[in-house]
């Protein structure tokens, strides 16, 4: 076989893959169109794409551009961080059964949130809030990562998420127990359920910057989680610096995750269900996932956000809600088809 | 070794978690040979292979063709060793092409998608060495052990570094393919590299290695031509075992036989 012959085989994969990416983004501007039609007033795509484009009448243009389009932006952003962080987490603990939620790390940042609010340190559109769930957030991956240990397996890596995911959420109990305003306690009630309802644009400037930064904290390590794929004392020997990349994960979830659930509340099982969407077409390559895997969360989460305001309910279904509900079940699936690893003691 | 040596180690210590785990070890070894590392369990052969490619920290000095190890960035080191671990793992199931592509990530080619026409070439002799063309495309994680082994060694070559550090390459591998693997290094020895092969084969290490080196309970006890390094009375002070000694085409024929 000559050089020309293996770079071919190549190329058929990576033509494979750049149309599975193509044909997602697609997707995702198709779902951003038809969540910027969806409320009070309907409208079609096309209508949708001439009011953003300053065409159609004033009043489309206004409930386009100024009220629905912070919801959808904020859930194009959020589920492509979301589906990044969980990429990113499975690349660097190479397992698929890694992401934010099953560490903690949402449920960390909403008490981060909702201690800054309880204490009334802060309303809920300062800048506080995202810092106090980075921190939270920060802290939560951090720990799990050092009471799990370098090379540590599926068991020990859920089971110390368990405990923190349960740690947050007893802490933030706490907080509401002691909080002394009713008003205050259903307010943070209804924001952990995780919503996109009623966001505006100073929302969308509160989160942004975080999630643009956590991005690209988690993207600049593409090629190596690839080297991961060896094992940390190989990748070690072949340049990569693995404490770095541990640190730029921990810091690029954080950023993300927590400004994402500083402004929406916690919104569960996207980062762990997006990159298992994406292994079919992509392939099993980290570094490659990442990206695709961010589309399939933007998807997700668009997906998720127009069904709550179809789906016909007496009161709003929460978008958070209707993630986990449908992410719960995956995740029962997956560790169905992982048991082996999970019951032979690999771990 | 008479010549220039390529790599060396002066006053190698080493302690992890507290324990001392190497004590005192100087080496120097040169270029186009296959050194056998031997010793019992726990004798400190995977810490001192570790130590040599500057993956963990340690007391001495390291120099590899003339410069101190601890002088290098880390990528400069990852040029200088073609670093092959036990147990061959590969967390994901990837086609053996990229895996042995990554043998190129020190030298910038960090996506096996996009290799310069040298890269390709260096990734082709590595695998055509090995001899691994046919599985190019397959996943490694359904690869048999030896397949695998091989896949694995490939990567190590594709590195093209003077230097190739291989942790037990021959565990749990059938006859046929410790013999196979064996070969391969020898091969690569014979191309000038200096090849260091951790092993607990002494059968494998008299037969195929240039220079032996014997560790026990952290220090270098023994080194020379496998005859010489592996003699009765090593065999006897470090095994605790007497073998069978013979000679066969030249190489020394060293046969484990009984404990004593």
């Amino acid at each position: 076989m000559s050089v020309e012959a293996v770079t071919l085989t190549n190329a058929d994969a990576a033509r494979r893959r750049i149309g599975a990416t193509l044909a997602l983004s697609a997707f995702v501007v198709l779902l951003m169109l038809i969540s910027l039609g969806i409320g009070p007033v309907r409208l079609s795509p096309l209508a949708v794409a001439e009011a953003l484009f300053g065409g159609g009448s004033e009043v489309s243009q206004v409930i386009v551009r100024e009220i629905r389009l912070p919801r959808t932006l904020l859930a194009l952003a959020i589920g492509a961080i979301l589906g990044l962080s969980g990429a990113a987490l499975q690349g660097l603990l190479r397992n698929p059964l890694a992401s934010p939620e099953l560490f903690g790390a949402p449920q960390s940042a909403a008490f981060g949130a909702v201690l800054v609010i309880a204490l009334g340190l802060a309303d809920v559109r300062s800048y506080a809030l995202p810092v106090a769930a980075i921190i939270a957030a920060f802290g939560s991956v951090f720990g799990l990562l050092s009471i799990a240990g370098r090379n540590a397996g599926l068991l020990i890596l859920i089971l110390s998420g368990l405990a923190i995911s349960s740690f947050a959420g007893a802490a933030t109990a706490l907080v509401m127990n002691l909080a002394t305003n009713p008003f205050l306690v259903l307010e943070i009630a209804f924001w952990l359920l995780g919503s996109l309802e009623d966001r505006s644009f100073q929302h969308v400037m509160l989160a942004f910057p975080f999630i643009v930064a956590g991005g690209a904290m988690l993207l600049s390590q593409r090629n190596a989680f690839r080297a991961l794929s060896l094992g940390e004392e190989t990748a070690q020997s072949l340049g990569v610096d693995v404490g770095r990349l541990r640190l730029f994960v921990i810091s690029g979830v954080a950023l993300g995750v927590g400004g994402a659930v500083a402004v929406t509340g916690t919104i569960g099982f996207i980062g762990l269900v997006a990159p298992h969407l994406m292994r079919p077409a992509i392939g099993h390559d980290p570094g490659r996932l990442l990206i695709p895997s961010a589309l399939a969360g933007s998807a997700l989460l668009l997906a998720a956000d127009i069904a709550v305001r179809i789906i016909p309910s007496t009161s709003d279904i929460k978008v958070g809600v209707l993630t986990s509900i449908i992410g719960v079940p995956f995740f029962l699936y997956l560790i169905m088809r992982e048991r082996r690893a999970l019951g032979g003691g690999v771990a | 070794m008479s010549e220039t040596a390529l790599l060396t180690a002066k006053g190698l210590c080493v302690r992890l978690a507290g324990r001392v785990v190497l004590t005192d070890v100087s080496l120097a070894l040169s270029a186009g040979h296959l050194v056998a590392l031997v010793g019992p369990n726990g004798a400190g052969k995977t810490t001192l292979l570790r130590s040599l490619a500057g993956l963990i920290p340690c007391d001495g000095e390291i120099e590899i063709g003339g410069q101190a190890l601890s002088s290098l960035p880390l990528r400069e080191r990852a040029k200088r060793f073609g670093y092959l671990p036990q147990g061959h793992i590969v967390h994901w199931p990837l086609p053996a092409r990229d895996i042995v592509a990554l043998g190129r990530y020190p030298h910038g080619a960090t996506d096996p998608a996009r290799l310069s026409p040298k890269d390709a070439e260096a990734v082709l002799r590595a695998m055509q060495a090995v001899d691994v063309m046919e599985f190019s495309d397959r996943r490694v994680t359904e690869l048999s052990g030896g397949e695998r082994s091989r896949v694995a060694l490939a990567r190590a070559l594709a590195v093209e570094a003077p230097v190739i550090l291989a942790d037990e390459p021959t565990a749990s591998l059938d006859p046929r393919h410790q013999i196979d693997v064996m070969q391969n290094l020898r091969a690569t020895a014979d191309k000038s590299v200096l090849v260091i092969v951790v092993t607990h084969d002494l059968g494998l290490a008299a037969r195929f290695a240039d220079h032996v080196l014997v560790l026990r309970e952290g220090r270098l006890v023994s080194q020379g031509t496998p005859a010489e390094a592996l003699s009765e009375q090593v065999m006897a002070d470090v095994f605790r075992i007497s073998a069978y000694r013979a000679e066969y085409q030249r190489e020394a024929v060293i046969v484990p036989w009984a404990d004593i």
